[in-house]
């Protein structure tokens, strides 16, 4: 297996061709292709992988591969004394990580294929750029999976951030999408923060950051059920970093807005892979978080409130992927919980089931937004099952698994959490119960405003409507368009909305009808079926949103169920046996008896009977058909009833139409403080740094102004002294040289008497 | 009356006083060079009185140097009072202030 390296470089070459040859001279089709083989690739590599992982014994099944030495040894301080600090670029396949890769190695080459139609009406360029980023998405995806420790996993973390925020952007001219790229980015940055602040205190802690041995060290220390620890304070740190990327209050702003992107963008990141990298950290991490008992309290109500909140938000949207992009923060929100009530595989098991279903809807959502030529209102779609039958059915099929009817595969998930909810903590179970019925009842309201009904949306050319057969072929083969139409298509192609805008009339504003149809060849004939590339994933998907519940049918109707749970249960504790590097050896095998004790502890809390657990489960199957009966009620038999409850709760309505404010509240407190604080910054820089500099300079000025004054008096004084005195002597000196030599001659002649007279009489004697 | 040193030495003493005073005195630049002219003789006549009177010739070859150097003087003097007259008209000696301040 120790070609698991290989996994995530197959996407990151092709992210390398696509964005070095691709952008300037691939065609649209080769840059899909590119993309597509290498995704492919990287998906029959992870299937080799895991079932190589299938055939070890159940207790081995983990394999690290150190691929170099990252950072070689350096001495740092921890709390033990000095450690060395010293990172090797490893990777790490275990049942967890094997789960992982299989989803995003899966749903990516799906997602891919998906793509090379969906984007096949954007500039060449665009395509080629388009399938480098989400290429390079994978690559650092697959990279923070299968990191053996926690700084290769950072890299992969803050990779699927730049990644996010580059494809969230993607139409960077469109000012809602770029400010939609810059808020996921910064809003991730707070929670990246509380990550490396995490990773901080466990080398400090642990002197390493490796995931296996700062397990087993953990799994020595004592559960923290009383104090608060410094396990409990990585723990909280590692959840901080958490809600960052898996959208949870109160980072989980950015996702809705996240949704400016392309939809198999929304569906591949922003549902199925990397918001759910928080959730995978937190499984990855289940040895502290077991031992950090209040934090997992802490993790359990923000994820269910989290799930109450984005569900109840959700129940009111019109655009259709903000619809789904709540229901996904509701969903990861549930994952939230089930990781904090101790139920780590159920969380994970979520996670996958989950990855498949609003993968699905997703795309669906796409399908139906490319059939409408760029509309997302819901309000004006209606009826579409008659025109895009497989679409319909796919999307029935996601919606029945996410509401959790059996035997879809949302159901066993969301169950499993549910059940481990109620044995945990009433309260968390009644929230969770009333997010199902929420579930439930948005998800029909979706699929009855969208696919039942009354066709509403706008009217097309009826005397090419015979093409609507054909469109679906038609779609995929269209010669290669202008550089213009792809741009005209692409700033009005699936338009979505502003971050404070009010979408329950803002929908209207936005035209689709300027550009006919969101192909770009020719006028819009009308919704139609999408193209095979598009339905074949959608197809695929479905299947899975189907089978993928029965790996983890509950063990009480299925003696010797729930495989899935089994299978990744060594992820979730210390180990039990020597490893295979020796490392940590001593340590291995008390540390696997401590936390023993520890899980049994944890399973064994309360039990319940066999027949109180079916009787749970018909429950959330009620809750489940509840909703879908109130929506259908309100959306399809009497849709009058939903206007009179729009009336009737107006206050209700518009609290979250506005999304509880919070956008409002963020940009009141933390943006405007901010920028306060920045103009306050500024003003001290102008006042204070910029004066001194100022004063310095105008000292100098002063200073050098004196120092002339000296310089002109004092010494130019003393100069012109000199040369006055000379003058004004002169006048006097110069009546001698009169000109006239007898005047001279006199004189000479006095001389020579006067010298004579004087050595005559005085000196000849 | 034998004529004794004492009256050369008067004779030149008389000539020279009247050659210095003819300097001073006088503005016609070539009264002024004929009365350099008596003072040189004066002083000739000194050193042939000597001369004869210590019987040695030197005194009389020194004459004969100061007559040379008399006739030199004499020439060039009187090109630069030439040259003089053609500028400025006139020979007297007041108008020759040129090297005032």
């Amino acid at each position: 297996m120790r070609y698991i390296w290989l996994i995530p470089i197959l996407p990151g070459i092709g992210a390398a061709i696509n964005g070095l040859l691709g952008i300037r001279s691939f065609s649209r089709k080769t840059a899909g292709i590119v993309a597509c083989t290498m995704m492919t690739a990287a998906l029959g590599l992870s299937l080799f992988a895991f079932w190589q992982l299938l055939g070890l014994p159940a207790d081995a099944r983990a394999f690290d591969y150190n691929a170099f030495d990252w950072i070689p040894n350096i001495p740092l301080e921890t709390t033990n004394g000095v450690g060395l600090f010293h990172i090797t670029w490893g990777f790490r396949l275990d049942p967890l990580s094997g789960m992982m890769i299989l989803i995003v190695t899966g749903i990516g080459t799906l997602i891919h294929v998906y793509s090379t139609a969906y984007m096949a009406d954007e500039p060449r360029g665009g395509v080629a750029r388009f399938f480098c980023y989400l290429n390079l998405f994978c690559f650092f995806m697959l990279m923070l999976v299968l990191g053996n420790n926690f700084l290769v996993m950072f890299v992969g973390w803050e990779g699927v951030g730049l990644c996010s925020y580059l494809l969230i952007g993607y139409w960077y001219e469109k000012k809602s999408a770029a400010d939609a790229g810059k808020k996921a980015f910064i809003t991730n940055r707070v929670g990246d923060w509380g990550f490396v602040l995490g990773v901080f205190l466990i080398y400090m802690t642990f002197g390493t950051l490796d995931f296996r041995a700062v397990q087993n060290a953990a799994a020595l220390m004592p559960i923290e059920h009383v104090h608060f620890g410094v396990l409990s304070f990585i723990c909280l740190f590692l959840f901080v970093g958490a809600t960052g990327k898996s959208a949870q209050i109160p980072l989980y702003v950015w996702l809705p807005d996240a949704m400016e992107g392309p939809t198999p963008v929304s569906a591949l990141i922003h549902a199925a892979t990397m918001v759910t990298a928080g959730v995978y950290m937190v499984g990855r991490n289940a040895v502290l978080f077991s031992h950090a008992p209040q934090v997992m309290l802490v993790v359990a109500i923000v994820g269910v409130l989290t799930a109450f909140m984005a569900a109840s938000i959700g129940l009111v949207q019109y655009d259709i992927k903000r619809v789904l992009a709540y229901s996904t923060v509701s969903q990861l929100g549930y994952m939230f919980t089930a990781m904090g009530v101790g139920a780590f595989s159920a969380g994970a098991f979520h996670l996958m089931t989950h990855a498949f279903f609003k993968a699905l809807l997703f795309l669906g959502s796409g399908s139906v937004i490319h059939a409408m030529g760029g509309e997302q209102d819901m309000r004006r779609m209606g009826n579409l099952r008659k025109y895009m039958p497989v679409t319909f059915v796919t999307m029935m099929i996601g919606t029945l698994a996410i509401a959790g009817i059996p035997p879809f595969a949302g159901f066993f998930s969301k169950d499993e959490i549910l059940f481990r909810a109620f044995l945990s903590n009433k309260f968390i179970w009644v929230v969770a119960v009333a997010t199902a019925l929420m579930t439930a009842f948005y998800m029909w309201r979706l699929m009855a405003m969208t696919f039942f009904g009354a066709y509403r949306g706008p009217a097309w050319d009826t005397a090419h409507s015979a093409d609507v057969a054909v469109a679906a072929d038609h779609c995929v083969k269209h010669p290669a368009d202008t550089q213009a139409h792809g741009q005209a298509a692409k700033t009005s192609h699936e338009v979505s909305h502003g971050p404070a805008d009010d979408h329950s009339h803002q929908s209207s504003v936005v035209s689709h009808d300027d550009h006919g149809g969101g192909h770009g060849h020719g006028p819009w004939h009308g919704p139609h079926e999408s193209p095979a590339p598009m339905t074949f994933p959608l197809q695929a998907l479905a299947i899975g949103a189907i089978v993928a519940g029965l790996i983890g049918i509950p063990a009480a109707i299925w003696p010797g169920g729930n495989a899935i749970e089994h299978f990744l249960e060594p992820s979730f504790t210390a180990e039990h046996h020597v490893a295979e590097h020796g490392v940590g050896a001593e340590s291995a095998s008390p540390a696997g008896e401590t936390h023993a004790v520890a899980e049994t502890e944890h399973e064994t809390e309360p039990q319940v009977s066999r027949l109180e657990e079916i009787g749970l489960m018909f429950f959330s199957v009620l809750i489940a058909v509840a909703g879908i009966a109130t929506a259908q009620k309100f959306y399809v038999t009497s849709p009058e009833i939903s206007e009179q409850w729009k009336e009737r709760w107006a206050g209700a309505h518009r609290v979250l139409s506005h999304k509880y404010y919070v956008d409002e509240l963020y940009n009141a407190t933390v943006i405007s403080g901010t920028f306060g604080a920045g103009k306050g910054l500024w003003a001290v820089d102008r006042n204070v740094v910029d004066g001194a500099v100022n004063g310095a300079g105008k000292l100098t000025v002063v200073g050098s102004w004196f120092s002339g004054l000296t310089d002109r008096t004092v010494v130019d004084g003393l100069v012109n002294l000199v040369g006055w005195v000379v003058q004004e002597s002169s006048l006097a000196f110069r009546r001698f040289q009169t000109g006239l030599v007898q005047n001279y001659a006199l004189l000479m002649l006095f001389g020579i008497f006067a010298s004579v007279g004087i050595y005559l009489l005085l000196l000849a004697r | 009356m034998e004529i004794t040193p004492t009256h050369y030495m008067l004779l030149s003493a008389a000539l020279f006083i009247i050659g210095v005073v003819g300097v001073m005195v006088r503005r016609n630049i070539i009264i002024i060079f004929m009365s350099i002219e008596l003072i040189l003789n004066a002083v000739n006549i000194n050193l042939i009185a000597y001369s004869a009177q210590q019987q040695n010739a030197v005194g009389q070859v020194f004459a004969i140097f100061v007559i040379a150097v008399a006739a030199a003087e004499a020439a060039v003097g009187l090109g630069i009072i030439l040259a003089f007259y053609r500028n400025k008209e006139t020979i007297n000696i007041d108008e020759m202030n040129l090297m005032r301040w």
